[in-house]
């Protein structure tokens, strides 16, 4: 917990002795505090009898732990190809957001803006429902194309987040614009940006369980078909209690891969370009902010 | 065409069931995210490794997951709530890992000095927090929580895919009549730019009323 230590803030003093006391009384109470809800929540449990033998005895069937990896198994396939296709996508958009043809640039930013401020869902419904397209491949699209478009913004403020010098100078060697990306903007920007990119994938992943609303056969969905078995009493919270450490470990694992990224990027002097603020997931369409500010 | 003409009321419907889920949402969230902000710069640890557990945990659950287990979980406790206030809850929790975030990387940007100078003239940290350091962070994450509460009301959506009342629900009852579903998508579509685009609006007003310009 070193987010705030004593010398950086601007909200209090190193406390003194006093406070100091003060401050382990405050510590103490919260805690216990915590400590009562935790208990209370232990006591509903237990009074709602969700840890008797039925309800945990499915997770020991072998089919029934085939049943959750195969779930997983899908979740992370829809986010393996979906983070593909979305990083393809996402260099296709920023290539024509960041064109010295007029046209081509009002294309792509009416995609990219139009895309971004569309709930995920609807466009992964409106697969799935309207094209009537297989539930994979509808997540798949979805997932890609909102994806695609936040990452599109990203790579384009990291190739602006490049000094301009750097441009210019490749200009004035001669080089045509394709090299000037190529080998000079592109390579550094990667680095500023690959933080950004991995916090957007975290999105990715936590966005795959939207399949579960088109009875796509991921994570969530098997932990229904368990959750709702009259045999083993309906076990529901013990689904839960299983399937959700699942989910947010793997979250959080990318969060933290995204942040010691860019704890080691801020320690590279090779390391040029500003950071790159993971893109806004708003629409900024009428009178927005311009991006570069 | 006529499939807006024709059903107007049962869009209308959605629509608003879509601005009445993200207003008390946003304000659930703002609230929670307020408090648990204050938490993570307080100057007692156990309050700081609260909040921060709430915005980690929280930051790295899928919706979807928090919707199912609060939409589904709770019952089992015994305590059953009208819908509205299952989605207003999981929507609002949600929301607030990221309204903190956001508030909180406003309070950093208040220079050092501004409170050292409070805390000269006797102020604690209650009031350096609210008269000084807040006022002042709130200006400058205008736009963050801007894009936070767009994010919301386009995540709304999620729950409109576990019940009807909402913009995006309304697709089931106008395919059940037979209506074309693409022109029902293209009018859903119509109604979240709308309110995305409202919200835009409305904090692109407050930034240039109340924002910083650095």
């Amino acid at each position: 917990m070193k987010a705030l230590s004593h010398d950086s803030t601007a909200l209090y003093d190193i406390p003194g002795p006093k406070t100091v006391r003060r401050h382990k009384l405050y510590g103490v109470i919260s805690t216990l505090l915590v400590l009562a809800l935790v208990g209370w929540i232990l006591y509903l449990l237990f009074d709602t009898d969700q840890f008797t033998a039925t309800k945990w005895t499915p997770f020991e069937y072998k089919g029934i732990q085939e049943l959750l990896l195969r779930g997983l198994g899908n979740t992370l396939k829809a986010f393996a190809i979906s983070a593909v296709l979305a990083l393809a996508l996402g260099g296709l958009l920023a290539t024509g957001r960041l064109s010295d043809h007029r046209p081509v640039r009002w294309l792509a930013t009416l995609v990219v803006e139009f895309f971004r401020a569309m709930p995920v869902l609807v466009m992964i419904f409106f697969v799935f429902v309207a094209l009537k397209v297989q539930p994979l491949p509808a997540l798949v699209a979805g997932l890609t194309l909102y994806n695609g478009s936040v990452l599109a913004e990203v790579f384009r403020s990291g190739v602006n987040s490049v000094e301009r010098g750097q441009r210019e100078a490749a200009y004035a060697l001669g080089m045509r614009k394709t090299q000037v990306m190529g080998h000079v903007l592109v390579p550094q920007a990667v680095r500023a940006m690959l933080p950004a990119i991995i916090s957007q994938l975290v999105v990715a992943l936590k966005d795959t369980s939207l399949g579960y609303l088109i009875t796509y056969e991921e994570f969530l969905h098997a932990g229904k078909l368990i959750a709702s078995n009259l045999d083993y009493d309906l076990p529901f919270i013990p689904v839960v209690m299983v399937i959700s450490p699942i989910y947010i470990g793997m979250c959080m694992l990318l969060s933290w891969f995204a942040q010691w990224v860019s704890k080691r990027q801020r320690r590279n002097p090779k390391t040029e370009a500003a950071d790159v603020a993971p893109a806004e997931p708003g629409t900024l369409l009428p009178m927005g902010v311009p991006p570069d500010r | 065409m006529d499939v807006l003409t024709d059903n107007f009321s049962t869009f209308g419907k959605g629509f608003l069931g879509t601005v009445e889920l993200t207003v008390y949402a946003s304000l659930l969230a703002l609230a929670l995210g307020f408090v648990m902000a204050s938490f993570r710069v307080a100057p007692v640890g156990s309050f700081r490794a609260f909040g921060t557990v709430w915005v980690t945990v929280l930051r790295n659950t899928p919706l979807t997951l928090l919707f199912f287990a609060v939409l589904l979980g709770l019952p089992r406790f015994g305590l059953v709530l009208p819908f509205k206030v299952f989605a207003v809850l999981a929507l609002g929790c949600y929301t607030s890992a990221f309204i903190c975030e956001a508030l909180r990387s406003g309070i950093n940007t208040v220079p050092k000095g501004q409170g050292e100078a409070a805390r000269s003239l006797g102020m604690s940290f209650g009031q350096t927090l609210s008269t000084i350091v807040l006022p002042q962070a709130f200006r400058s994450v205008i736009a963050p929580v801007g894009s936070n509460l767009i994010a919301l009301a386009k995540n709304s959506a999620i729950a409109g895919a576990f019940s009807v009342t909402e913009l995006l629900g309304s697709y089931k009852t106008l395919s059940e009549l037979g209506y074309n579903i693409i022109w029902t998508f293209v009018w859903i579509a119509v109604g979240y730019l709308i309110i995305t685009l409202a919200i835009s609006a409305i904090f692109n007003v407050l930034e240039k009323r109340w924002g910083v310009a650095r």
